[in-house]
């Protein structure tokens, strides 16, 4: 007898039972049906990480130590051609994802590619930034301020790094199975954590930045 | 330099008590090891336990790993207790100051990071699933990889002991203190990787367990229908999730201070060490309730079960539960009132510290209203948690004098403190650990613990508690300050030696215990227990077999009640003997304890200033993370002729105990 | 036996997880460019002449384009995963507030208490 078998019988007997107290025909649990929650948890608790060093640039921001203040260095046509790249990464990978849904591989593909270029376009717009500072001697050391900037800001950039390779991973992933199920999971994650950083960001340029200038 | 800085000099060869302790170390490690290769188990070990998914085995190494740290955390705490009584008198003690800030600092990193963590986490990873009807928890490698990183870091703190040193911080390592500065040695290294590393694991863990009381509860089981103890894990899963990630940023700052000489919380260029202590505390104090809340849940199960007795107030006991997970974050300060953030600040806080007494009174009412009238039964769960309710409440009402800044700036940092925190973590949170151990320890292993051993044990603890931490209020009224070495009022030595004997009972009480599992495991065919249901319990972790399948239930349950397996029994439920189906579990990967393994060696290569060990390790961590997602066969299914093997077998046990 | 807990378990089918529309994410960048382009714009020509009023005002821009991400691109709803993401986030963002504002409030009351009249970017 199948297990069909013993289950439909199984049925046909208990069928008339006034409450049910288990599952007689239970299907298997999808793969990674927590996948998409528990990834928001876990990027929850980044926003906490990043809560802290705001915390801490916020608490420290203005101990320049008689040294530079953010006046002295930052250069606002930088800092926007740098959030122009980050927005357009986060608009083609909205357009990978669009692409996915439709289950067209190379045009995903391509797309991610370009999310991917224009995150390493920003990375080194970010990385030219902290060489330069660090050559006119706005080194981390040198304040309170500039060790919470540079750590703010270069955890972002980490985040962002560590975005990048996931992507090209994910990218030979695809390449390798196409778009299956676990896939277009981990790309929907990828999708998440790229937006979030995204957020992220927004309260760089604004609470930084910006707010840096103001001072 | 191949070594960095790990030279012959760092192996602590001139402290003698360090040497007996290797010795004693190496060759009871050889034993062990002797003896697993002699009976063949390596393979049994890593195929079955240190692979494995299943989060029933996950959690009973969670259990074995906080025991042995107890061991550890414990003798720290004996060799303090005999330093203060016999330093008196112009007597310097047995230990060197370097020995004895080690000692303390170690004890309470061990005793809550190592000790209480893991038994709370292991705890939560075996009774959760099996208490919302799941098969497994929502990430299964997730949760092998986090025991494994917890471990990673407890082997980290295990080799400062012979392998250099330990910080001499105090156990939250506040700067300027922990800084470059006055900490150049490797004590305060050890401290941030090994939280560091471990903190990973408890992260992921709470996530995993979030995710899976939300995901993955058999249908039927409403939030309000969820046991008492799901909702408090539930709570505190939460609190690490927003909790420890604070916890990995500010030790991150800190190890960037020591490594890169940035100046966060240094005394000069602009940094505050009074962040640091602003920072840690928004992590330190929801993490007390991390540990406090699941002890909660615990004795809720407890109390229920063994008055036989519906738990009085349950839904006032979720609100209450949530409202103080809440409020948790909302206190912190009162850990630092005498920092200075002046009078509007401190009573701010002060009074958000004593709002948090209503909800947990609350809670201590439900659970005397639950035994009133009920049919109390005064086995070993039930003991502890009586005691807990005694020794609790009068912890509870000395953190509410410490609540009450002016009463705080006469008693900050001195012995009253150090009361009152054992007062509650003792008498809350291992009470509650140990009924947890007594009370589910026949669900895990299929026979019960001996009463008598146990029982000796609770007197040893109890009394031994209040001994060693009743003249620690009264020293702390008197104005002593902890972390003392030596003492020059000769009149306080009567209180230390009181407190010293106190510790000695508790010793006799954890050797007790330790009898107490070697007895009930000698004698476990007679404590054998059968049906799955010793207690007479009333939530589905009862319902299956003990110990449980593999896949915890042949079929999925389904809830129509709050107290699910009572419900079922009173409603005359038949278990199905047939029908059986092949079901879908994840399978076991090595992956898991490779990670960790490679976690170890990078924070042992930052440790030691081994720049090669560090980067290589990394690189590898990535390499093997990245491999491991290449792999897309994660599941198989159990035959069903396996399901209906086991089912046969619990069968005729169910006959044979009812015959 | 059919009930909220079981609609989410069982996880059937793509619930949940609207990837948004092609309109939905151009609407989302095009507002993000604008949100983005103002502060910038009121930053570096200094138009508004009053450096609190700015702070603020810039501070306001963040929040929006902070919703307008979670919005659009990151598509958050009250309903995906029974409430649960959103709950999640409104959790985040008061423990965020707290901490925040909270460490704020803490240090500046510090440093007025302890160290009267220092100026701390003065501080060596």
């Amino acid at each position: 007898m199948t297990t069909a078998d013993i289950a439909a019988r199984h049925d046909a007997e208990t069928a008339n039972a006034e409450t049910v107290f288990y599952l007689k025909d239970e299907h298997d649990h999808p793969e990674g049906s927590s996948t998409a929650l528990g990834f928001w948890i876990y990027l929850m608790s980044d926003c906490l990480i990043f809560a802290v060093l705001f915390a801490i640039y916020g608490v420290l921001g203005a101990n320049y130590a008689a040294g530079p203040s953010p006046k002295d260095l930052f250069e606002l046509p930088l800092v926007a051609l740098n959030t122009t790249m980050l927005l357009l990464s986060s608009i083609t990978y909205g357009f990978a994802m669009l692409t996915m849904e439709k289950g067209r591989v190379a045009a995903t593909q391509i797309w991610l590619a370009v999310t991917g270029l224009f995150g390493l376009a920003f990375l080194s717009i970010e990385l030219y930034e902290f060489h330069h500072l660090i050559e006119i001697g706005a080194t981390p050391q040198r304040s309170a301020f500039l060790s919470a900037f540079f750590t703010l800001v270069g955890t972002h950039g980490l985040h962002v790094t560590f975005g990048t390779v996931w992507l090209v991973t994910l990218m030979v992933q695809v390449a390798k199975h196409g778009l299956i199920a676990a896939n277009r999971r981990r790309l929907m994650c990828l999708s998440m954590f790229w937006h979030f950083l995204d957020v992220v960001w927004i309260g760089v340029f604004t609470f930084v930045y910006l707010t840096g200038m103001l001072r | 330099m191949i070594f960095g800085r790990l030279t012959l000099e760092s192996f602590p060869l001139h402290e003698p008590i360090l040497l007996v302790t290797f010795a004693a170390v190496v060759l009871g490690g050889i034993v062990v090891v002797g003896a697993l290769t002699y009976f063949r188990v390596w393979g049994y070990l890593w195929r079955e336990w240190f692979t494995s998914v299943d989060h029933k085995k996950i959690g009973i190494m969670y259990m074995v790993l906080g025991l042995v740290m107890l061991l550890r955390g414990f003798a720290d705490a004996i060799m303090m207790r005999l330093q203060q009584a016999m330093a008196f008198n112009g007597s310097e003690g047995y230990l060197t100051a370097h020995h004895y800030d080690q000692v303390f600092t170690a004890h309470g990193v061990i005793m809550i990071f190592f000790v209480a963590m893991p038994m709370v986490t292991g705890l939560m990873n075996f009774v959760v699933p099996l208490q919302i009807g799941a098969r497994d928890v929502s990430f299964p490698f997730l949760n092998n990889f986090s025991f494994w990183m917890t471990t990673a870091g407890a082997v980290l703190v295990m080799m400062s002991l012979f392998v250099g040193e330990f910080a001499r911080t105090g156990w939250l390592a506040y700067p300027p203190l922990s800084g470059i500065g006055y900490s150049p040695d490797v004590g305060v290294d050890y401290y941030i990787w090994a939280l560091q590393v471990a903190g990973i694991g408890t992260l992921l863990s709470g996530i995993n367990l979030v995710c899976t009381i939300v995901k993955m509860r058999a249908p039927g089981m409403t939030m309000m229908k969820m046991p008492v103890f799901t909702w408090t894990s539930l709570c505190t899963n939460v609190l690490i999730v927003a909790a420890f990630p604070v916890l990995t940023a500010v030790l991150a700052l800190l190890s960037l201070d020591r490594y890169a000489g940035t100046n966060f919380f240094t005394n000069d260029f602009g940094g505050s060490p009074m962040m640091y202590v602003n920072l840690i505390w928004i992590w330190g104090h929801p993490e007390v309730y991390i540990l406090i809340l699941p002890a909660f849940g615990i004795f809720s199960e407890v109390t229920s079960t063994f008055s036989g007795k519906r738990l009085f107030g349950y839904t006032s006991m979720v609100y209450a539960t949530v409202v103080i997970t809440i409020l948790s974050y909302l206190v912190w300060l009162h850990h630092f009132f005498t920092m200075g953030s002046g009078a509007s600040v401190n009573s701010f806080f002060g009074i958000t510290t004593m709002i948090i007494s209503i909800p947990t009174g609350a809670k201590i009412f439900n659970w005397l209203f639950t035994m009133y009238r009920g049919r109390i039964r005064f086995e070993l769960p039930m003991m502890w948690t009586l005691a807990f309710m005694l020794t609790f409440t009068v912890g509870g009402m000395t953190g509410v004098l410490l609540a009450v800044p002016p009463a705080d700036f006469v008693l900050h940092n001195s012995l009253f403190l150090v009361a009152h925190f054992h007062n509650v973590i003792i008498g809350g949170v291992l009470f509650g650990l140990f009924a947890g151990i007594v009370y589910w320890w026949p669900k895990a292993f299929g026979f019960k613990l001996d009463p008598f051993w146990g029982k000796l044990s609770f007197w040893f603890w109890v009394v031994g508690f209040w001994f060693a931490f009743m003249p620690l209020y009264i020293l702390g009224l008197m104005g002593v300050t902890r972390r003392m070495r030596v003492f020059d009022d000769p009149s306080l030595q009567i209180w230390f030696v009181i407190a010293g004997f106190g510790a000695f009972l508790i010793l006799l009480g954890i050797v007790s215990f330790l009898v107490q599992i070697g007895v009930s495991v000698l004698r476990r065919d007679k404590l054998r227990e059968t049906t799955g249901d010793p207690w007479d319990g009333r939530t589905l972790e009862w319902a299956t077999s003990s110990p449980p399948p593999a896949y915890n239930f042949a079929f999925t349950p389904v809830i129509h009640d709050n107290d699910a397996w009572s419900d079922m029994k009173r409603r005359g439920y038949q278990r199905p003997l047939d029908g059986y189906r092949p079901i879908h579990m994840p399978s076991n990967t090595p992956t898991g304890i490779i990670l960790a393994g490679l976690s170890m060696a990078v924070a042992f290569g930052l440790i030691w200033y081994m720049w090669w060990l560090a980067a290589l390790g990394f690189v590898a961590l990535l390499v093997v993370a990245i491999a491991h997602t290449f792999n897309y066969h994660r599941d198989f299914h159990i035959p069903v002729e396996e399901v209906v093997r086991t089912e046969a077998e619990r069968t005729r046990l169910l006959a044979g105990a009812g015959a | 036996m059919s009930s909220e807990a079981h609609g989410d378990h069982g996880g059937h089918g793509d619930h949940a997880q609207a990837h948004g529309s092609f309109r939905g994410y151009l609407t989302g960048f095009l507002l993000s460019v604008v949100l983005t382009a103002i502060p910038f714009w009121l930053v570096m020509n200094n138009v508004l002449d009053n450096k609190q009023a700015t702070a603020i005002v810039i501070m306001a821009f963040a929040v929006v384009q902070i919703v307008v991400h979670m919005v659009f691109f990151l598509h958050m709803n009250g309903r995906s995963e029974g409430g649960w993401t959103m709950l999640a986030l409104i959790f985040t963002i008061i423990l965020v507030v707290i901490a925040l504002t909270g460490s704020l409030w803490v240090m500046y009351h510090l440093n007025a208490n302890m160290m009267p009249g220092h100026d701390m970017s003065q501080m060596q």
